[in-house]
């Protein structure tokens, strides 16, 4: 019951210097809108990444082939073609760690039905790419290796394509032109969502790679390979073998850089998420910063304060207040002011990560246990950085502080 | 009669770095209960000393002190701030209320740190009452910059009544005041002694002190004179 006063003792107080308490709170507003931002986007990053990692496949391991410079212009991985068939073959037949393998090549062209048409990816791929990326089918099945080998015009097509072209109609058995050339819909495949890229995975027509090669792009080497490892543990040593292997293939000598990149399907994630990591690490030190600047920022109002009310603490121990009620009442002060400043603060940091989220297109994820975690923290703050203050104003002599001017 | 405050060669010494200031010199003196005492003495002879001790404030260097028969030394800190919140009261010169806070809860704050609370309706009532004591219900929600000088000391004696003290101790609780306005606040001393409250009160003022039924005046650190008043003032009814 005497804490339910002192608490109003000290809301009054507060309320009494408006804008002071607000431009102190603003320091703990800050460290804690940071923190609860910080918390949402790396969770969201993180989660992101375990769900991208999971709807690559399992234990997948990504080839590129090198990149070109022309003109000042650089292609990006994949774009030199230093990856061929050949290559896949070989990375097959030795690298035992190795379970599959899918060359692949890719193209962006306009497919067409009968009176529909859509421009969309296309994925030229082995016959285990389906298996490699555990991506079920909803209809029908995927090609075969023999398609791969007779360079089949058979086409298995993502959710996205199947509704552009076919609606609600049933696509397996149908027609589409890729390029005007006629391949038959043999599958449809279940939708995946968004890449970690941010496109639309369903967004695909998917068709071996020896008929992409041939018949619609005419290109002789590879963008990629994808490897399936036999385990996770396997990884590290599938990595090292292909490397070596591309090396001597390609005949680098050592010293020399790879003209090829090896990924595992982690480093890729991570790749795709580096940036909110950056964001994350920058709001985090802010928020420390914040923190700490906050805290000293309520030691050093409540100081001022203990001093300004010098005569109030007189009156109040000379009607009977025990050190203790003052020490108290100005530390219940403090953690007010300081856990406000939290309160606001989750409200920022959500805010913040809400717009980040739409702004730059990034998943966030509201934490509650961090904001649990901030709200006491900030109380702490108020605990650890109002005690010296308040015992300061404890200790005063009754006498003294009654003749204070 | 058992005395409510009791020296027994009290002395008070003040360490300032070298020089030890001997403000009070061994005082030995009975007040009783229902007493009204007027401490009168030249400027520096140890009155506003004397009064800290008595209310517990500040501890004597050397004698002992003993209110309503408690031992004052035995009594740590909290024991100290609790005879000041339940068995003293004080009224100051500089009348010493808190700024921006109504009159109202003034008069509550010493029953903010009674140790059985009190439900908040009954310490209004409370407040109220020792208001109206003092003739001052009409201006309860007036906080203290808007009312006079007296009318600010009233609800500073109304504050030290709150919790139905046995001792009212007043450091020249006229020195800020016109004349007038000082008899108005002897009245409602003299109203509160003829209750059964004990008062001491140190005054300047010749006048004011014929309203006590006993004076007693220090020099240097000692009381010099310790005489009733036999021909009392009455400040009458208003
Ligand atoms: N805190 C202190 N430290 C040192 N010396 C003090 C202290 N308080 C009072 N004194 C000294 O003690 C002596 C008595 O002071 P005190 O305040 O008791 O006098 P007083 O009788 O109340 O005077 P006045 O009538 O002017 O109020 C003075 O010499 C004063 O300087
Ligand atoms: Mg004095």
């Amino acid at each position: 019951m005497r804490m339910l006063m002192t608490l109003r003792v000290a809301a009054r107080a507060l309320r009494r210097n408006k804008l002071r308490s607000a431009l102190t709170t603003l320091g703990i507003i800050i460290g804690v809108g940071a923190v609860i931002a910080m918390v949402n986007i790396g969770g969201g990053a993180k989660a992101q990444v375990e769900a991208q990692v999971a709807s690559l496949g399992q234990n997948v391991i990504l080839i590129f082939s090198g990149s070109f410079t022309r003109g000042g212009a650089h292609s990006g991985w994949g774009g030199a073609g230093t990856l061929t068939v050949e290559d896949a073959q070989a990375i097959a037949r030795e690298v035992p760690a190795v379970l599959y393998v899918s060359p692949e090549v890719r193209t962006v062209a306009q497919v067409a039905t009968g009176n529909q048409n859509w421009n969309t990816q296309v994925l030229g791929t082995g016959a285990d790419y389906f298996e490699i990326r555990q991506w079920a089918f909803t209809a029908g099945t995927g090609f075969t290796e023999q398609d791969v080998r007779a360079a089949t015009k058979v086409a298995v097509i993502g959710q996205t394509t199947a509704q552009q072209l076919f609606g609600s109609a049933h696509p397996l058995g149908e027609i589409v032109r890729i390029k005007n050339m006629p391949f038959v819909v043999i599958g449809v495949l279940a939708p995946k969502g968004l890449s970690m890229m941010g496109s639309d995975q369903d967004d695909v027509i998917v068709i071996p790679y020896t008929s992409a090669m041939k018949r619609i792009t005419g290109a002789t080497t590879l963008r990629s390979i994808m490897v399936q490892a036999k385990s996770p543990a396997l990884l590290p040593t599938a990595e090292e073998q292909i490397t070596a292997l591309l090396r001597q293939r390609h005949r680098i000598t050592a010293g020399k850089e790879d003209d090829f990149m090896v990924r595992n399907q982690q480093e890729i994630a991570e790749m795709a998420t580096a940036t909110s990591k950056v964001m994350t690490t920058l709001l985090g030190a802010i928020a420390s910063v914040s923190l700490i600047v906050g805290g000293i920022g309520i030691m050093n109002i409540m100081l001022v304060s203990v001093t300004e009310r010098t005569r109030e603490i007189g009156i109040r121990l000379a009607v009977g207040a025990r050190r203790r009620d003052i020490l108290l009442q100005f530390l219940i002060e403090a953690v007010t002011l300081s856990s406000l400043g939290g309160l606001i603060g989750i409200g920022v940091g959500i805010a913040t990560s809400q717009i980040l989220a739409r702004v730059m297109n990034w998943p966030t994820i509201i934490s509650w246990p961090a904001i649990l975690g901030a709200f006491l923290f900030s109380g702490a703050v108020g605990v650890f950085f109002g005690f010296y203050p308040a015992r300061k104003a404890a200790r005063l002599d009754p006498i003294e502080a009654l003749r204070y001017e | 009669m058992n005395p409510v405050i009791q020296l027994t060669d009290v002395h008070k010494i003040y360490r300032t770095g070298e020089v030890n200031v001997h403000a009070v010199r061994g005082v030995t003196l009975t007040i009783a209960r229902g007493e009204f005492v007027a401490i009168m003495g030249a400027s520096g002879s140890g009155k506003s000393t004397l009064m800290n001790i008595l209310g517990c404030l500040d501890r004597p260097t050397r004698g002992q002190y003993r209110l309503d028969g408690t031992a004052v030394a035995d009594l740590d800190g909290d024991g100290l701030a609790d005879l000041r919140n339940r068995k003293l009261g004080f009224v100051f010169q500089g009348f010493n209320l808190l700024p921006r806070t109504s009159a109202l809860e003034n008069v509550e704050l010493p029953m903010m740190y009674l140790h059985e609370h009190l439900p908040a309706a009954t310490q209004r009532e409370r407040a109220l009452r020792a208001l109206a004591t003092v003739g001052l219900a009409d201006r309860a929600r007036h906080d203290p910059n808007q009312l006079s000088g007296g009318q600010q000391q009233r609800v500073a004696i109304a504050r030290a009544l709150v919790n139905a003290p046995m001792v009212l101790l007043a450091d020249e609780p006229t020195g800020n005041l016109d004349s007038q306005t000082s008899v108005e606040i002897m009245r409602v001393f003299q109203q509160l002694n003829e209750t059964g409250i004990t008062i001491v009160m140190v005054t300047h003022e010749a006048d004011i002190a014929t309203y006590a039924q006993r004076r007693l005046v220090m020099s240097d650190g000692v009381v010099v004179t310790d005489e009733p008043l036999a021909r009392r003032a009455t400040a009458g009814a208003p």
